[in-house]
């Protein structure tokens, strides 16, 4: 019994969120079906044009545990709107039924018990099979890339990318754009580009001596009769949120007149539908929308928001297809007159034990696996709780990084970046080796231990907040807010920069943190060129070797108000 | 588990004590740059832009631009700087277009102002937050 109405399916609307007042009703039939693979791929042809979209993959070959945010708060025009939606209120706003597999992949309640039910979600050779299905309704189909693709796992670490670049050319794409791909190095990001047999796209991307455009703005494709542009936005802060000196010469930013001027441009050359692949982060994504007319979809990405129907900004469309591999995206648009007239989008969900494996990409991802396979699966502890990152502020992967910080480098405390990669493992589960790469594998990992006054602690996670939390998207950088070990601090986000953290308080003794005192402060993943100390993971693996079992005990030390 | 300066500075708090600075001074400074410039005159609004970064990728070398059609001269000025004059651009009659671009340093976050003073002898002011941050956490 196959249902066709557990996708979206409408003509152009006008509510801000297409098909939530009734058109859409994404799951609730899929609810009460038996999860099949035909049922998830079920899809009637639609007009003239698919696109086919997935982003911020990190380096996950096999599929994973990736529990969604339980905090995830939007400021300014964007507070309560979805992306800013978790649990139950956004399995009421999209008319999802608790404990359901969409429940399960979309949202943070009762995850470790779903997960238990409906398995490990994503894998590239499932990923494979989803595409090659669509291809095979709409062989003229776009497979765009979002990137963030040649990053986050122990074998991405150990080849420079090379895994992920030769299973990701299986599957074809026809366009990707970038961020964390810059973290490899300037060298190898050109030499990988230069055998890429499809184009790496960046309208944003200049050199920063003679301020001239770096990389293909934009590609057209002819498709279905369709002129199609799809202009590509790297992730705009790169310099700033990841180490410049791996790609020097380089400057990102919004840039949000060039990318007026490359709308009109593609315009200029006959384009009948203009698509944005996008590494800005959703926020910005939907200011964009607003500010620069005339782009028909925004692809979104970077801040690994999956949202099962489109959101609607004046006459543009935008899509959220999740991380690490969870879905794929399928849009069908009806394109006449170089408008869209309407459309069908789902957001496929990678059920890994549903849908069958990709017997030609599995194989790929076995190759690139073999030569790393007993290091992946050594065991190095156990685990008695739930490890798991995203959210705005602490997750006990976080925590757990932030504990062995200050016990082995002897710190008061600690600091750990808010990644919003990093998938989780369940808890009364052994800690692999794996498991710990995913959560830590990058290019600058040392963890440094340092001295800071309090006033500087102060700074820096005020400055950090306000990445997260200015009210203009354009300023901030789609990270979460710095995890913190062995100091506790109010926050109040409604308060502008300087005025947000309060109460900072060092949890060993419950002194309230002095301006003036200095305090042993450890962390990882600094920015700066020539940062010392021992990488993460060799620190971290050695700590949980030692304890054996880990348990994490819920982190009550951050109060968020202004909400 | 030597510490050093360079620990210090891996965390990229080098230089922040420098950035706070009496306010005060700096508005007299800017203030004074601006009458000099206007003669006192009403400072109107449009036909002026200003290009530049939201967030410096480097606040030591912070690219600007500034576009006016029919504008005799352009100042630019960053008020949070010690030195608040950045630059004033002066077009001929014989320019083709009235627009030019620098880099300028940027001592923190604040909003950098633009003036042109019009043919008709009028001004006009636009400003534009650039934020210097230590950095870091992006993901």
């Amino acid at each position: 019994m196959i249902s066709r109405r557990d996708f979206l399916q409408a003509t152009v609307a006008t509510s801000a969120i297409w098909g939530a007042s009734g058109i859409g009703n994404w799951a609730r039939l899929a609810a009460q079906q038996a999860l099949t693979q035909n049922t998830l791929l079920d899809f009637d042809s639609y007009g003239n044009v698919t696109l086919i979209h997935i982003t911020d993959i990190h380096g996950q070959l096999v599929p994973t545990w990736f529990r969604e945010p339980e905090i995830n708060i939007g400021v300014g025009a964007d507070a309560g709107l979805p992306p800013h939606v978790t649990g139950a209120d956004f399995l009421k706003l999209f008319n999802l039924k608790p404990g359901s597999p969409e429940a399960y992949a979309l949202t943070y309640e009762d995850f470790t018990a779903l997960a238990r039910t409906y398995g490990k979600m994503g894998g590239i050779d499932r990923m494979a099979t989803v595409i090659k299905a669509i291809r095979a309704a709409r062989p003229e189909a776009l497979l765009l890339d979002g990137g963030d693709t040649w990053h986050g796992s122990y074998t991405v670490l150990k080849t420079a990318g090379q895994d992920m670049v030769n299973v990701m050319n299986a599957l074809k794409p026809d366009a990707m754009t970038s961020h964390w791909e810059f973290t490899l190095g300037i060298d190898r990001v050109t030499e990988i580009v230069k055998a890429l047999p499809f184009p790496f796209l960046g309208a944003n991307i200049y050199d920063n001596e003679w301020d001239e455009p770096a990389y293909d703005p934009y590609k057209i494709f002819e498709r279905g009769g369709v002129k199609i542009a799809v202009i590509g936005q790297a992730f705009p802060y790169l310099p700033i949120a990841n180490p410049k000196w791996m790609f020097p010469k380089l400057s990102f930013g919004v840039r949000e007149d060039r990318m007026a001027a490359m709308v009109a441009e593609v315009k200029g050359k006959g384009a009948d539908l203009v698509v944005l692949l996008s590494h800005n982060g959703f926020d910005v994504d939907r200011k964009m929308a607003a500010q620069v007319p005339g782009i028909d979809v925004i692809l979104t990405g970077h801040t690994h928001d999956a949202l099962p129907e489109p959101i609607q900004v004046g006459k543009t469309m935008l899509i959220a297809s999740g991380s690490n591999g969870k879905f794929v995206t399928r849009l069908d648009l009806d394109v006449q007159g170089k408008e869209i007239k309407g459309f069908r989008h789902r957001l496929i969900p990678i059920f890994a034990d549903v849908i069958t494996p990709d017997a030609e990409v599995s194989g790929l991802i076995a190759t690139q696996r073999a030569p790393f396979e007993a290091d992946l699966k050594e065991v190095i502890g156990h685990t008695g709780s739930l490890l798991y990152r995203r959210g705005n502020f602490n997750g006990t992967w976080d925590d757990l990084i932030c504990t062995a910080l200050i016990e082995d480098r002897e710190a008061d405390i600690a600091l750990s970046p808010g990644f919003r990669w990093g998938p989780s493992v369940l808890p009364d589960q052994p800690i692999t080796r794996e498991d710990l790469f995913n959560a830590t594998a990058m290019s600058y990992p040392n963890a440094y231990r340092s001295e800071m006054t309090g006033a500087a602690l102060k700074a820096i996670l005020e400055d950090v907040a306000d990445n997260l939390f200015n009210p203009d998207p354009y300023y901030q950088q789609g990270g979460d807010m710095v995890r913190v070990g062995g100091m506790g601090y109010h926050i109040d986000i409604s308060k502008p920069q300087g005025a947000r953290l309060t109460n900072m308080m060092l949890l060993k003794t419950g002194e309230a943190i002095d301006p003036a005192k200095t305090y042993v402060v450890a962390g990882w993943a600094s920015v700066n060129e020539g940062t010392e100390g021992p990488a993460i993971w060799d620190l971290v693996e050695g700590w949980v070797k030692r304890k054996g079992s880990v348990t994490i005990d819920p982190n009550t030390s951050v109060v968020v108000t202004g909400t | 588990m030597k510490l050093s300066r360079r620990d210090a500075l891996a965390v990229g708090i080098g230089g922040m004590a420098l950035a706070v600075l009496a306010p005060a001074a700096y508005a007299a400074a800017e203030d004074a740059a601006i009458a000099t410039f206007t003669g006192g005159a009403a400072l109107g609004t449009g036909g002026l832009t200003l290009t530049l970064p939201e967030i410096a990728e480097n606040g030591n070398t912070v690219p600007v631009s500034v576009d006016a059609p029919g504008a005799v001269a352009i100042m630019i000025l960053a008020p949070g700087n010690p030195t608040p004059e950045v630059a004033t651009f002066n077009f001929g009659p014989a320019a083709g277009s009235q627009k030019a671009g620098t880099r300028m340093r940027l001592a923190k976050t604040q909003d950098v102002i633009a003036i042109a003073k019009m043919s008709d002898g009028k001004f006009v002011k636009v400003t534009s937050t650039v934020k210097v941050t230590i950095g870091g956490c992006g993901g």
